[in-house]
């Protein structure tokens, strides 16, 4: 399916063209000719083994990292050229909830919630009470605004910061494994949050999983990331009956396939000096 | 001869390693004095933390001053006593702890209480990826968490030295004039004609600000730099302890060659 109409419709909000990345020179390639397209209104599913470049992925969108080649375009802008300044203003207009929710430990759910619109915007105390507890109480969680982070759940704490990462209606929502960990209620929440979050502020979700149940049912397009390229991408029901062995292994949680169950490394005959 | 070479290519690649730590930490520390500025709009943040901080070290502060100030009396009296000066006492006591003792060992105990919780706090902070989700939220983390830290360090750091110092007299005081009968008249006489305001207070306090620039620094920079493991920030911590006091140390040294030199 060629990058320009397999996503109908919708103009992208993000996209990667020919994206390389690694960490250091001369460190292991992360990504590598990386071309993704991430459309408006859409929930979109980044997925793949660990390590794969997943997160890095959420990171170069973010400008937290810059690609060695290629471009990174938010809203048609080059993350990649940008300095502090329109960094920080385009962050604004992105949320992210980081995989073990990142609440700031020293203050309560409220304040927590409450920070990104301490921080940017000048509404009074009593207005910012009401923004807090509406965001909240789309959460779940009007209940537990003095709880402090320690005295809440892990599911509860990520949908704290689900509600801090919307904080400010952004146009743009970044989740990276916000199903890791979770318990089975807490998932199917957690899960159906991101469809309703992502459909009430018509924002663009961006889901970095690899939790498969979960993903297929709220994601509107997928792509699988192995060895820092795409190995596969397309709707959840084109993957389901695809017949790539490595999307097969994958959707089929196969332990062993194209991704070796085995790391690399000495036969079992040499280790064991059945051969000379 | 091949040895030779590794040797010295070693201590090349440490020495540049060095170098680049210092540079990198040098521009950092530019960058959060450059980003200052907005604590003007906002001192409650600076504030916060310097009861934060000055709560932090201020027990520890006041009982080391008492009893080093208790240490000083008995010490000063023997000496002193060789002499037939023990009157000087109040100024010996005074200006041991106002010129040297009060900043230098303030700064070593904030380094040791403080400074670790700071490195500790920023660390873990970086570990639960709490400034990564400051960044992502368009705030910067040197400007919003470093910066007001770092400020109510050095604000933070003359005070508790004063409290050590106030106290460590009061400790003087309690074992020269009620304990070992040292005329009371003459330990506070001799301690105000002897000790210069400017020179020996204010260079003081100038000591311990440079103190608690350089400590404080040093432990956020630690905190900010550590790796985000628990085997990380434990490190940091540690390195926290011994970079500062080595610092404190050495600074004191330069200082009071500079100050004291005339």
């Amino acid at each position: 399916m060629a990058v320009s109409d397999k996503h109908m419709e919708n103009p992208s909000i993000v996209s990667l063209k020919g994206v390389d990345f690694s960490y250091a020179p001369g460190e292991r390639t992360i990504l590598s000719g990386l071309n993704m397209e991430f459309p408006r209104g859409k929930v979109i599913a980044v997925m793949g083994g660990s390590g794969c470049g997943k997160t890095t992925v959420l990171r170069l969108i973010g400008g937290q990292v810059s690609a060695q080649k290629g471009q990174v375009l938010f809203e048609g802008q080059d993350v990649g050229q940008m300095n502090t300044s329109q960094l920080m203003s385009i962050r604004r207009r992105m949320g992210m909830l980081f995989q073990f929710g990142a609440l700031f430990t020293d203050m309560s759910v409220f304040e927590n919630v409450a920070f990104p619109l301490r921080e940017h915007t000048p509404v009074s105390e009593e207005t910012l009470r009401d923004l807090v507890l509406m965001k909240l109480n789309a959460v779940g969680l009007r209940g537990a605004r003095d709880l402090m982070p320690s005295q809440i759940s892990g599911g509860m704490a990520r949908r704290v910061a689900l509600a801090r990462a919307i904080a400010l209606d952004p146009p743009l929502i970044m989740y990276d494994e916000p199903f890791a960990g979770l318990d089975p209620i807490s998932l199917g929440i957690t899960a159906r949050l991101i469809k309703k979050m992502n459909a009430a502020l018509g924002a663009t979700s961006i889901l970095v999983t690899h939790d498969i149940p979960e993903t297929f049912e709220i994601a509107d397009y997928v792509y699988f990331i192995a060895n820092g390229m795409i190995a596969a991408e397309g709707t959840p029901d084109d993957l389901r009956a695809s017949s790539d062995p490595f999307v097969k292994q994958f959707v089929s949680a196969n332990p062993d396939g194209p991704v070796p169950f085995h790391y690399p490394g000495k036969s079992l005959a040499e280790d064991f000096g059945a051969s000379v | 001869m091949n040895s030779v070479l590794n040797t010295l290519a070693s201590l090349g690649a440490f020495v540049r390693q060095n170098l680049y730590g210092l540079g990198y930490a040098t521009r950092m520390f530019l960058t959060i004095m450059r980003r200052s500025a907005f604590l003007l709009k906002r001192p409650r943040l600076v504030t916060d933390q310097v009861h934060f901080v000055g709560n932090y070290s201020f027990v520890i502060i006041a009982v080391s001053g008492l009893f080093v100030g208790f240490v000083l009396g008995l010490q000063g009296y023997y000496t002193l006593n060789k002499y037939g000066s023990e009157q000087a006492l109040g100024l010996l006591v005074a200006l041991s702890l106002t010129r040297e003792l009060g900043p230098v060992v303030t700064a070593l105990l904030f380094a040791g209480r403080a400074g670790t919780s700071l490195t500790a706090e920023i660390g873990l902070m970086k570990a639960g990826e709490q400034l990564s989700a400051m960044e992502m939220m368009a705030v910067d983390p040197l400007t919003r968490v470093v910066a007001p830290r770092l400020w109510a360090g050095i604000i933070a750091m003359p005070i508790l030295a004063a409290i050590f110092s106030a106290v460590g007299i009061m400790g003087g005081y309690l074992v020269g004039v009620p304990l070992i009968g040292v005329d009371e008249g003459a330990f506070w006489a001799q301690m105000q004609a002897g000790v210069d305001v400017a020179q020996d207070i204010g260079n003081g306090v100038i000591k311990s600000m440079v103190f608690g620039v350089a400590v404080t620094f040093i432990a956020l920079f630690q905190g900010y730099e550590a790796k985000p493991t628990p085997e990380g920030v434990a490190r940091a911590t540690t390195r926290t302890v011994v970079i500062a006091s080595l610092a404190v140390l050495a600074l004191d040294f330069l200082l009071t060659a500079v100050m004291f030199s005339s």
